[in-house]
């Protein structure tokens, strides 16, 4: 990889001024990053390290009764401090990846990324959820705008993430067989005002929410409220692992399983 | 007490140590002091014309110690094909050169085209992208059908098509074949792909070039199966050195699966380059790197017909195979989809009328070579797939449809040009048939049902030809190498031995398996024998380590080798005890005189052999050291029985492996628990194929399973626990040990099983599916059920 | 450059290092403990995996200077003190868990994470545990074995004994 400079600050305001530099970027976990960087597909000028901010980790219920997790907690941190509050999101968690993978990715960093086939997107859209950055609040509705894509600006950092807690949820996850992220992965969020439910994996333009299937079990919330629905197949992802009509199935199929597992 | 050391003992493995303390020496664990690295410009398009090659730029940037290209590699022999096939018209292969660097035109994605050497990894890697290249590009050729067809574009421009070879083995005649089939009650026929795979041994590949300019002599250390073999090709045929000067070691080989066997560009690039730059020079592959330049394997596909009467005695075999070679001939690759797959179509099954036709093709894609088995899957899997295919068409039991066709009586000459020595299949499917507990599977299949889902049954036998291979018999073949093995057996003064074997254990265990075999023949503790392996400046020259040929062929050398040491030792004691040398005997260590109680211990003798005072060095020389050469009179033939049972998912597709049962004849056993090992990680590469692995490229040649994060390697939860026997037993009738190799048994006889288990869970549901291509993974299951 | 302090399997190393040097390099070429490997480049087959601050990670995904300060334990220290293999490695040795030790030392580093975090786990749980490391020669069938074994369940009934 191309070389940099590395900084490692202590406060998020120090980071932000390194930040400011020149092709300066955030490492949080570089679990994605540091391969891309083996493949020399980006040359930043300088690393900033989040894992010396104390301020950027932690998973506690704030005021307003929302889980909110700082930008680089760790896959393994939530998938053990979120459990009580947000059992869903806490499996999810505990999913990503590998264990060695969990204990250095964090959860801004793979929102920041905005893979289409990470699993996050899912619950902070099905969760109505929050980014909190040194800037601004972004509600998820705007903050996915496409495949690696997010309304994030240069330099700006995400420094936490807010999920409403639904009344049950659930994750289902089907896997890519090779890199084993969500082939296709769906959310489904029950709260007292209606059903969320985000797709990841499957689309071109990264996490969506599948808004009839969301009017149907905000109904009636069982699996077989879904049977009247067919998934349209465009715009889905055609790879060596599944075709559009796969994929269209899949979603149908786990949003049901999601349904019957939440709780 | 039973039995706690030699043959037939599991004994731990003593080379575990190093391993499990971080302390094995892999190749890219060696750093000669003052080396280069070097990084090589590849070809980022499939197929294209060079017109020229910039490095100005390049070769002023930090670090950097010489850049080379093609240029400095005229003159230079290519790399060279070890085996020529000859076609159907008595016509040698087409056979085009296989430069270090691309002479004036890159072939695939990966082809190298320049290389920097530097100080550091990152300044060649640096002054690489500072080459500046202009190519024109061409059109990739992918498709083998598109490739043979008239107007098709050339992977090589001087050969006459892009067809290397038409062969054809067994019954030569078509209108015989055709008669055959005019007579047959009934025909199957089944098209299908065995899909192209990545070896994937865990370590990628490194070589580290190394030249005394005081002593003119290069050193190698490289990842390789066989170094003798490297040494002498890159000797030979490439570089023009003399042999006694080159030194080549594979140290610690951190798995091999055939990718290894071969002679890659970068061995002789570092080879060269070390002297060119008066400097050691280490290549390190990444594994992305990996992926566009180590050799692949399978890539067939097939079309095969069976022809059965009316009693269901399966008559005769068409099959015809269009097998891709990739862009250039790698060391072995013509032999793989012709000698080590048209011989084992008749499979374990007396069909009278076999033909066999293969066409081989150059693509714009990464050559394809060996891979875990070679060629024998290809043939199990087609072969046992259409068995299965004309069970279920005609309702037959798939295990009576076989055992009814089963060859009983050995020695057999198969109509594919080999003689099957011995086996027993009933002996193996009896075995399979008890650990996999058919009788069972109902109530199974009742359980699987009753929550949601499929439960499938899958059998298939498998035969393969190992303990590769009679000199003369493969000479007659096409093979440019001769297939024997070495051992010197090196008996020190106070009785231990050091055994320098031909053979590379690259995970076979046979630092500790090959002691076991000498310590049963003298009678002396395992403790004392040490294995010396991977260094051509220490050991015989041997062909080393692939289809499963170590302790069938450099075994029986040891065995050779160890009796004339026992020879020998017999005189020293008979001199010793003032006997005759005809009523010595050798037991636990102990010579004795036979009908006396006179004995001399071995460590007695050995002592002798060199501080020979008391020695008839009027008979025989000082020193107790021998070597034996071993050519085998024939192939060995392990053979089994294979059962899977699966489960699928009928609203994802996606398909579990709920039990694995195999049974396998590999003759006689030294060491089961390493036999075991070696049947499982087998299974565990043929569920890979048969489930997961796929390397696929698009119409522009680029590959697009080119990481580990498309291509799908089997992990820890993708397979279960299996269940192996290797209790039937038949030994082979002509080596000294009755032993047949378990290599690559695996590999070859678990995809069809897998395959057929699945179909057979479809059909049990209604869907009207006989064939799925492999991997067969969920989107393909699911495709399936709903046409 | 910029320089590093870390303790390794308890003796203190350190070693100039540039801001890409990955804690597998450093290891590797600076400190001299080679049993931590390199299988691929995607984070993902696990021949690399160390323990940092007792955490299972992969060191060729986690730069020199993030380990700054940390403690870092390798393959190189697993062994008792006497040099004997510890549970681990043995149960690994005595269930033939290894062929080419190529993917060895993170099975180990991996398989010691999971039995600190579950000392009685499932078949089934030590599969899923396994998910980031790959081995290409044991079909995983002996690893999974040998780990149960190390963690003192009953393995003889499993298939193949």
């Amino acid at each position: 990889m191309y070389d940099f400079e590395f900084e490692k600050p202590s406060s998020i305001s120090d980071a932000i001024t390194l930040l400011s530099s020149e092709e300066a970027m955030p490492l949080s976990g570089g679990q994605t990053l540091i391969p891309a960087l083996k493949q020399r597909l980006n040359a930043p000028s300088k690393l900033v390290s989040l894992a010396g901010i104390p301020e950027l980790r932690g998973v506690s219920v704030n005021e307003g009764g929302m889980l909110e997790i700082k930008g680089a907690t760790t896959h393994a941190v939530i998938a053990k401090q979120a459990s009580s509050h947000y059992p869903a999101l806490s499996a999810l968690a505990s999913h990503i990846g590998d264990p060695a993978v969990r204990n250095r990715g964090t959860i801004g960093g793979s929102l920041a990324n905005n893979d289409p086939a990470a699993c996050y997107p899912a619950a902070v859209l099905a969760s109505n959820g929050k980014i909190i950055s040194n800037k601004r609040e972004i509600n998820s509705e705007d903050f996915f705008q496409g495949m690696f894509t997010t309304a994030l600006d240069e330099g700006e950092l995400i420094t936490a993430v807010q999920f409403e807690i639904p009344t049950v949820a659930n994750y289902q996850k089907f896997l890519q067989p090779a890199s084993r992220f969500a082939l296709t992965g769906v959310f489904v969020a029950k709260f007292d005002s209606g059903v969320r439910v985000a797709i990841t994996g499957a689309s071109e333009n990264g996490v969506f929410r599948w808004s009839e299937a969301e009017a149907l079990l905000s109904d009636n919330f069982s699996p077989s409220s879904l049977d009247v629905l067919t998934f349209s197949t465009d715009g889905l992802i055609s790879d060596l692992h599944g075709t559009p009509a796969y994929r269209a199935s899949l979603i149908k199929t786990l949003t049901k399983r999601a349904v019957i597992a939440a709780k | 007490m039973p039995k706690d050391f030699g043959i037939g003992v599991s004994q731990k493995r003593r080379e575990d140590v190093r391993f499990l303390k971080g302390a094995g020496n892999y190749t890219d664990d060696i750093n000669v002091v003052g080396q280069a690295f070097v990084h090589f410009l590849r070809s980022e398009v499939a197929h294209a014309t060079i017109n020229s090659i910039d490095t100005s730029a390049a070769s002023n940037m930090p670090g950097v110690v010489r850049i080379f290209t093609g240029a400095d590699f005229e003159g230079v022999g290519g790399l060279p094909c070890g085996w020529q096939v000859t076609d159907r018209n008595n016509e040698p292969m087409q056979e085009p050169p296989h430069p270090i660097l691309a002479q004036g035109k890159v072939r695939h994605v990966g082809d190298p085209i320049a290389a920097v050497v530097a100080d550091t990894y990152e300044q060649a890697r640096d002054a690489v992208e500072a080459i500046k290249i202009d190519l024109d590009e061409l059109p990739a050729v992918i498709d083998m059908a598109d490739a043979l067809t008239e107007n098709a574009v050339k992977v090589h421009d001087e050969l006459k098509s892009n067809l290397c070879y038409d062969w054809v083995l067994g019954e030569t005649d078509n209108e015989k074949v055709q008669a055959a089939f005019d007579n047959a009650e009934h025909i199957t026929t089944l098209e299908l792909t065995n899909q192209r795979l990545v070896a994937n041994p865990m370590e990628p590949r490194v070589a580290v070039g190394d030249y005394n300019q005081a002593t003119e002599e290069h050193t190698l250390f490289t990842t390789s199966q066989n170094p003798h073999v490297i040494r002498l090709l890159m000797c030979a045929f490439v570089l023009g050195l003399p042999e006694h000067k080159v030194r080549v070691v594979a140290p610690d080989v951190g798995g091999g699966f055939g990718t290894k066997i071969f002679h890659y560009a970068e061995e002789a690039f570092c080879t060269f380059a070390a002297k060119a730059c008066n400097r050691p020079v280490k290549w390190t592959s990444s594994r992305s790197e990996s992926f566009v330049t180590d050799a692949q394997g399978r890539d067939h596909v097939t079309k095969i017909e069976l022809a059965l009467d009316s009693e269901n005695n399966f008559t005769a075999i068409r099959t015809n195979t269009l097998a891709n070679l990739g862009a250039y001939l790698s060391t072995f690759s013509s032999s793989v989809p012709t000698w080590l797959h048209g011989t084992l179509m008749a499979g374990n099954y007396k069909t009278p009328v076999i033909q066999v036709n293969v066409k081989a093709v150059f693509t714009t894609t990464v050559p394809v070579d060996a891979y875990r088995g070679a060629g024998r899957p290809e043939a199990t899997f087609q072969l046992e797939r259409v068995i299965d295919k004309v069970a279920r068409e005609l309702k037959l039991d798939p295990v009576a449809l076989r055992r009814q066709n089963f060859i009983t009586e050995f020695p057999y000459d198969t109509p594919v040009a080999l003689t099957y020595d011995t086996g027993d299949y009933n002996g193996t499917m009896n075995k399979l048939e008890a650990a996999a507990d058919f009788d069972g599977f109902a109530q199974r299949r009742s359980d699987t049902e009753a929550n949601g889902k499929l439960r499938g049954l899958g059998v298939n036998c498998y035969i393969e030809a190992c303990g590769i291979a009679p000199s003369n018999i493969v000479g007659m073949l096409g093979a440019r190498a001769g297939l024997y093995d070495a051992a010197t057996v090196r008996v020190n003064a106070t009785g231990s031995i050091s055994v320098m074997v031909g053979a590379h254990s690259h995970g076979q265990g046979h630092e500790t398996v090959f002691p076991q075999v000498v310590a049963e023949m003298i009678g002396i503790d395992e403790s004392q024998i040490e294995i010396v392996h991977g260094d051509s400046s220490k050991i015989p020259f041997g062909m080393g380590t692939y289809g499963s040929r170590s302790i069938a062929v450099c075994g029986s050398a040891m065995v050779r080798a160890t009796e004339k040491v026992i020879n020998k030792a017999k005189k020293i004691a008979a001199h010793l005890m003032e006997a005759s040398d005809a009523d010595i005997e050798l037991k636990d260590g102990q010579f004795s005189v036979a009908g006396t109680d006179k004995s001399v211990a071995w460590g007695e003798v050995t002592l002798a052999a060199y501080v020979p005072h008391n020695f008839p060095l009027q008979d025989i020389e000082p020193g107790l050291e021998e070597t034996a050469f071993y050519d085998p009179a024939n192939f060995t033939f392990p053979a089994g029985a294979y059962a899977c049972e699966v489960e699928i998912d009928p609203d994802t597709g996606q398909v579990s492996i709920e039990r694995f049962c195999a049974a396998d004849d590999f003759g006689n056993i030294v060491n089961p628990m390493i036999v075991d090992g070696q049947v499982h990680g087998g299974i565990g590469q043929g569920i890979g194929q048969a489930l997961l692995e796929s390397c696929s490229y698009d119409k522009d040649g680029q590959l697009l399973s080119g990481s580990y994060m498309d291509y799908a390697m089997p992990r820890a939860d993708d397979v279960p626990f299996y269940a192996v026997d290797h209790s039937s037993q038949t030994p082979c009738t002509h080596n000294p040990l009755g032993v047949k190799g378990c290599g690559e048994a695996g590999a070859i006889g678990s995809p069809p099983a897998v395959v057929n288990a699945v179909i057979d869970a479809l059909q049990s549901a209604g869907h009207d599916v006989d064939h799925i291509d492999m991997p067969v993974s969920p989107s393909r299951v699911w495709a399936a059920m709903q046409s | 450059m910029p320089k590093v302090n870390i303790t390794v399997n308890n003796n203190p190393a350190t070693g100039e290092v540039e801001g890409r040097t990955l804690l597998s390099t450093f290891l590797r070429d600076i400190v001299g403990l080679t049993g931590t490997h390199i299988g691929c480049d995607t984070s993902q087959c696990g021949a690399c995996v160390v323990h940092v601050n007792g955490d299972a990670i992969k060191a060729c995904t986690m730069f020199a200077l993030e380990a700054d300060g940390a403690t870092v334990d390798t393959i190189e220290g697993q062994a008792n003190a006497d040099g004997s293999l510890n549970v681990i490695q043995q149960a690994f040795q005595d269930h033939h868990a290894l062929q080419c030790g190529f993917c060895t030392p993170g099975m180990v580093m991996s398989a010691s994470a999971l039995l600190k975090e579950n000392p009685s786990p499932s078949e089934a749980e030590v599969r899923k545990y396994l998910e980031g490391n790959l081995c290409r020669c044991t079909g995983y069938h002996n690893i999974v074995k040998a780990i149960l074994a190390a963690s003192g369940q009953e393995v003889s009934a499993v298939a193949a004994e």
